[in-house]
């Protein structure tokens, strides 16, 4: 098992890290970590942020001093070891509805030819499997997903689009993913979604969190605009499903 | 209610920040120079949080539509009253119908208007504050624009108030030359200990990228013993990122969650106000400090809004604590107070 390493980042701040590498072992122990310090915890530990491979936290120094909190941080990260496998089994598995290519997914016919596969099979690979999300960030609801099969990776655009529109569905060398917001960027866009990862008129604004799986499901036209609909009223629940048994 | 009759450059309504969701990619916001805008909710007699107006270089003018007490602090933006000039850092009494305008910032760069009872526009995730880019909070999620109005907050029956001016001492002095203390980490090891050096003995000036989501700043370049890119983790508020091309980049309010860029250093919160009210082309020194002295100043900073409290409170009637009765005498309007005395 790797050393953890523990850091401070300014007065509030201090960073454990398990790792340097993007690995689903070391990020299931962040989060692991992550859920052990919000239970162990109260007022004193402000916020934590989990990571592919550390964790930042977030604490109030007059209320605790930093060594205190670095001892027991220690130990709950220790606690949290490998071989707990199993309790990642039973992890809620979050369908992402995706109209692919058309207007939607321009890039939809580059992915394929560039892998030597039709359309019908880049859609069937990218749908097959659940992907980690490992952690959130650059935006709200950012997803980073890990997993992606090799068979579909296609490199990023060599002239970054300016405008991505929201809920585009892209891939990027070996990543997938999609934007919750307008922005701009390199990524193969293979299709769009219509649900928003976060949603502020919805009583649960984040439709995952890091830790979660995600699914991406093939839908028509027609069931794209219905959901459109929904999600606008704020009435979209997204269907899910539980993890067997690992990945 | 409150009208922005001018918007000014950039207005926004900001709070101590939007704490809990950093895990889902949202940003935290809030007030940029906390000092200033905890001194305004102070002054004011509000309570810890209530949301407030930041203005950015160039001020707002607003319109009052009904009588308040409100308060003025951080950058001098020259606030006239109906044309007369009103102290900064200071409360004041404004009758309904007055204008409060504000020009460009002779000193400092950020100016905060606290009215009591708060400004009252929909807490997004527990609250107020505007996050731009991300269309959230405040008044539909951006900056105010001329012909909004915007809602004051009920003040509670024990919110004390009344004009008066911030003591001399306790007015922080700007400069355009700036020591902030940072505490090194978390990825010191990323560069030699000549970048080391040179970043905490160089001078660095404010560059023109330098807005509510960071500081870039121009001078020596830092040299990295390795690649300058890690596996993206968080980032903190004052966390100082060196991408590969040397120059130091402080992360302030609405800094992105994570970041892919090894970090010197972070700017201990109790200087972040000092940055905040830096203006592009300032410069800068980082100096070195450790654990204890952030943490030291972090309870000073705390032991004085204490202090302005009691002040503030000293010699001051709840404002919602009494009766209130107008009357005319003689053809002239008067406003009477009636409170018990035990």
């Amino acid at each position: 098992m790797e050393k953890v390493k523990i850091l401070a980042a300014g007065e509030q701040g201090l960073v454990i890290e398990f790792g340097e590498a993007i690995d689903f072992e070391i990020n299931a122990r962040v989060h692991r970590t992550a859920r052990l310090i919000k239970s162990k915890f109260g007022e004193e530990v402000i916020e934590v942020v989990p990571t592919y491979r550390s964790l930042m936290v977030y604490f109030d120094p007059l209320r605790i001093q930093r060594a205190e909190l670095v001892q027991n941080i220690k130990g709950l990260a220790l606690a949290a070891t490998a071989g707990d496998e199993k309790k990642d089994a039973g992890k809620v598995v979050i369908d992402i509805p995706v109209f692919y290519g058309g207007e939607l997914g321009p890039d939809l016919s580059f992915v394929a030819s560039h892998n030597g596969l039709t359309e019908e099979e880049v859609i069937a690979i990218h749908t097959a499997t659940p992907y980690l999300v490992y952690m959130i960030g650059f935006t709200p609801g950012f997803p980073y997903l890990g997993g992606m099969s090799e068979k579909i990776a296609t490199p990023r655009l060599a002239q970054p689009r300016t405008k991505i529109p929201a809920g585009s569905v892209g891939i990027a060398g070996s990543q997938t993913g999609f934007y919750p917001i307008e922005s701009p960027g390199g990524w193969q866009l293979i299709g769009r979604t219509p649900v928003k990862a976060f949603n502020a008129c919805s009583q649960s604004p984040f439709l995952f969190e890091a830790g979660d799986y995600l699914r991406f499901v093939s839908v028509s036209q027609a069931e794209y605009d219905k959901i459109a609909a929904q999600v606008e009223a704020g009435e979209y629940k997204p269907a899910t499903s539980v993890l067997g048994g690992g990945v | 209610m409150i009208t922005i009759v001018k918007p000014g450059l950039l207005t926004t309504i900001q709070d101590e920040g939007r704490w809990g969701y950093q895990a889902y990619g949202m940003p935290v916001s809030g007030a940029m120079d906390r000092y200033a805008y905890r001194t305004a909710n102070i002054l004011a007699g509000n309570a810890a949080g209530a949301a407030a107006f930041e203005m950015t270089m160039l001020g707002a003018t607003y319109r009052f539509e009904t009588e308040a007490l409100i308060a003025i602090c951080g950058a001098d933006m020259q606030a006239t009253l109906n044309g007369e000039p009103v102290s900064n850092w200071s409360a004041l009494s404004v009758q309904a119908g007055s204008e409060l305008s504000f020009q460009f910032a002779a000193q400092g760069c950020r100016a905060y208007l606290a009215v009591q009872g708060g400004v009252d526009v929909p807490p997004v995730l527990g609250s107020r504050a505007t996050y731009t880019r991300g269309q959230v909070g405040g008044k539909d999620g951006r900056a105010l624009k001329a012909g909004d109005v915007i809602a004051r907050g009920q003040a509670s029956a024990h919110a004390f108030c009344q004009p008066k001016c911030l003591p001399a001492e306790w007015i922080p002095a700007l400069g355009d030359q700036i020591a902030i203390r940072v505490l090194a980490g978390p990825q010191g090891d990323y560069f030699t200990e000549g970048g080391m050096e040179t970043f905490f003995s160089s001078q660095y000036v404010i560059s023109d990228e330098a807005d509510r989501m960071g500081y870039r700043m121009d001078g020596a370049k830092i040299e990295h013993s390795k690649k300058p890119d890690i596996v993206s983790d968080a980032l903190c508020l004052g966390a100082i990122q060196v991408p590969g091309h040397g120059m130091p980049i402080v992360m302030m309010a609405d800094r992105q969650t994570t970041g892919g860029y090894a970090k010197i250093g972070t700017v201990i919160g109790p200087d972040l106000w000092k940055l905040a009210q830096a203006k592009p082309g300032d410069t800068v020194r980082f100096i070195r400090c450790t654990d204890e002295e952030a943490v030291e100043a972090l309870r000073a900073e705390n032991s004085r809004y204490e202090q302005l409290a009691a002040w503030a409170a000293a010699g001051s009637q709840p404002s919602g604590g009494g009766k209130r009765y107008q009357m005319k005498i003689n053809g002239v309007s008067y406003k009477i107070t009636v409170e018990a005395i035990n």
